[in-house]
């Protein structure tokens, strides 16, 4: 069985958000207005948080990519009253957006906030409906949404392997934004293969998790900078 | 009006609001109806261009209607709880106040209820929570409990109306099929009243641990997250605490507005005020107590993911809110309450207006901050309710006052039966009671 997770190098980050340029493209996400937009209401599956850390004259501002932390012990799955958050076998926590009541419990209870809420109906300019991902469902009015880890390429991936004949390699599947980043700072595998790079990454001394204390147990490993 | 051998005597009065309707009546219900079109209007809006017309944003997803869902469902604890524990108590005074109490909580929760559906993104697939129920939720715990507290609740209330239902039913009245359907065959026999005596104790007993139990779960919506300042062990009986505090307001409300319309200045005394009063007072230091702890501990251990929620309360973007809470809640009602003078149907009135103001605004300060103050770095948001949420929380008290004028239309809104036992059967009951305390008065 797979355990997929993440690895990323903020020593490597250049903080040139390409990431979330190619998720924005893959998963269909809605784009908003600009009023809309300084209302908080963005919608990012993958965005850069700003830390700004130490004072002035010694102040340092760093930039940290969040995608869902896909977490072993999700606080978000326990609250949904529907059960419509949930994680697969492989350790993928997602949404059933055709479930989805839009309570929204799960984005209050998420320690990360990294999830999203579909205040109107998503759209987009009429030049880009066309270009729209047909392997990503779009998402309707009043539900939540989040990083998916691009499911839709693992189940793509999944079928090829199935076609040829073979097993499902680590290297077939490949987030987005993973495969965006230009300075190569992320890393995407199997956790429990002791022998792929983010599982070896992930054992490395500068590796930690955001929030570490709150015992959720991220997949997302970050590896911290200036060593 | 007496055929039948019925004698209302000195308490017709009581069936008045029922026989009569003035213009007031009309216009105020005129009004009310106008705002609560218009808050349907307002809410349609929202259906139909979604949540985004509301002032939420990430990450403060909620927002005024789950402020207003615990408000109401806490309003809700006015009366079944405290009925209840009056009838158990065998306090006498409490005769012509439990019906108003019980009545505010059966129709108050649907207000409660209701919020929390116009919360949702998809109203339209709020039956996925009985289709696809998911225990681990809280939200699961509360539709569970609130069920069970609306149907037990309503029961309460009914139960001692059989009886004024039969008076009306004999009374020779308007709509009296509905009252003998509702009557049940009621003729005031012996084994009759001795049946509805065993289940009016049997549910005050039921209600009280249902009672309490609701507002726990509520409390346990933001206690079972891991967020700063929810994820506390004190959050439930502190609501249940506002919960009652805010209850006995709102009946303290609504029997000064009976007693003045109805002109029933017999029946809810000054000594009902005096006595529901007290209570107050001491609703008021016990949740003083429960926010004092709360903030103590938070303050003491000093974390500074909590900390940065207890500055934004006490000296930051919530601070009007939060020492609004404080003078409405604490400052005003309790001198208001503590002296003998003040403890009258007006001053209680004034106290109970702040209590009812002071609460919402509680629960405010609990959503909100929490919310704008995530673990992580974000956007600097701010959160303020737009014209649609303001209507439609004023479109859920209009309906919710226009809904307990309509009842009194209907059933005496002072139980007669209860009030004519008390004058016929208590004072010898009192008697027998206080001989078995004493020495010495025993034998006669």
């Amino acid at each position: 069985m797979h355990r997929w997770g993440m690895v990323i190098d903020l020593d490597r980050c250049s903080g040139c958000q390409a990431c979330m340029a190619a998720c924005h493209a893959e998963n269909n996400i809605a784009i908003i207005g600009p009023e809309e937009s300084a209302m908080g209401r963005t919608i990012h599956w993958i965005e850069l948080l700003p830390f700004i850390e130490g004072e002035y004259p010694h102040i340092k501002a760093r930039l940290l990519p969040r995608p869902c932390m896909h977490c072993e012990h999700p606080a978000c799955i326990k609250v949904c009253p529907v059960g419509a958050t949930y994680a697969n076998e492989e350790g993928i926590v997602g949404i059933v957006y055709s479930r989805c009541i839009g309570c929204r419990y799960c984005t209050t209870a998420c320690p990360y906030t990294v999830r999203s809420f579909n205040w109107y109906k998503p759209q987009w300019p009429k030049e880009m409906e066309g270009s729209l991902n047909r392997d990503v469902s779009i998402r309707g009015k009043g539900v939540v949404e989040k990083c998916s880890f691009c499911h839709h390429r693992l189940l793509k991936a999944r079928e090829r392997a199935k076609a040829e004949k073979r097993e499902l390699l680590s290297e077939d599947y490949i987030p987005a934004c993973v495969q965006a980043c230009p300075s190569n700072a992320m890393y995407f595998g199997d956790l429990n293969d002791p022998f792929s790079t983010v599982s070896i990454l992930s054992r490395e001394r500068r590796a930690f998790k955001l929030l570490e204390d709150l015992g959720t147990e991220p997949k997302v490993i970050y590896l911290s900078e200036g060593m | 009006m007496d055929e039948k051998g019925f004698k209302l005597g000195e308490d017709a009065i009581l069936l008045q609001p029922i026989q009569r309707t003035g213009k007031a009546f009309y216009f105020t219900l005129f009004s009310l109806i106008a705002v609560i079109l218009w808050a349907a209007g307002a809410y349609i809006y929202q259906y139909r261009d979604g949540l985004g017309v509301t002032g939420l944003s990430r990450p403060i997803y909620w927002g005024v209607y789950i402020t207003n869902f615990v408000f109401f469902i806490g309003i809700s604890h006015a009366g079944t709880l405290i009925s209840a524990i009056l009838r158990l108590a065998k306090a006498e005074w409490r005769r012509s106040i439990t019906r108003s109490a019980e009545v505010i909580t059966v129709l108050v929760l649907f207000f409660g209820v209701g919020n929390i559906l116009m919360d949702l993104g998809r109203p339209d697939r709020m039956l996925n929570i009985l289709q696809y129920p998911h225990f681990q939720s809280p939200l699961l715990w509360d539709v569970l409990s609130i069920s069970v507290y609306l149907t037990a609740s309503s029961v309460y209330l009914y139960l001692p109306l059989i009886p004024d239902i039969a008076i009306l039913r004999d009374h020779g009245g308007r709509y009296q099929w509905f009252y003998r359907i509702f009557a049940l065959g009621w003729s005031g026999t012996e084994r009759q009243r001795r049946l509805l005596e065993r289940g009016i104790a049997f549910m005050a007993i039921l209600v009280i641990p249902v009672a309490v139990s609701v507002h726990t779960v509520v409390s346990f919506v933001f206690a079972m997250t891991i967020q700063p300042m929810w994820h506390s062990a004190i959050f439930g009986p502190y609501f249940v605490t506002g919960a009652i505090f805010s209850g006995i307001a709102a009946l303290i409300v609504a029997m000064n507005l009976i007693r003045k319309v109805y002109h029933l200045e017999d029946y809810l005394r000054p000594v009902h005020f005096n006595n529901l009063g007290i209570l107050l007072l001491v609703m008021t230091l016990l949740w003083f107590y429960f926010t004092f702890t709360e903030y103590l501990t938070t303050y003491y251990g000093g974390e500074p993911i909590h900390m940065v929620i207890f500055w934004n309360k006490f000296t930051g973007r919530y601070a009007p809110y939060f020492w609004g809470m404080f003078l409405f809640c604490f400052i005003i009602p309790l001198p208001i309450l503590s002296f003998g003078k003040t403890r009258t149907p007006f001053g209680t009135l004034i106290a109970s207006i702040s209590v009812i103001i002071g609460m919402w605004l509680e629960r405010y300060v609990i959503v909100v901050p929490t919310l704008s103050n995530p673990r992580l770095p974000n956007e600097a948001v701010h959160y303020f309710p737009t014209w649609v949420e303001w209507s439609v929380f004023a479109g859920c008290v209009s309906f919710f006052i226009l809904l307990y004028m309509v009842f009194t239309k209907f059933f005496p809104i002072v139980s007669i039966w209860e009030v004519r036992e008390g004058r016929e059967k208590s004072m010898a009951e009192v008697q027998e009671r206080i001989k078995t305390y004493l020495p010495g008065i025993g034998v006669e």
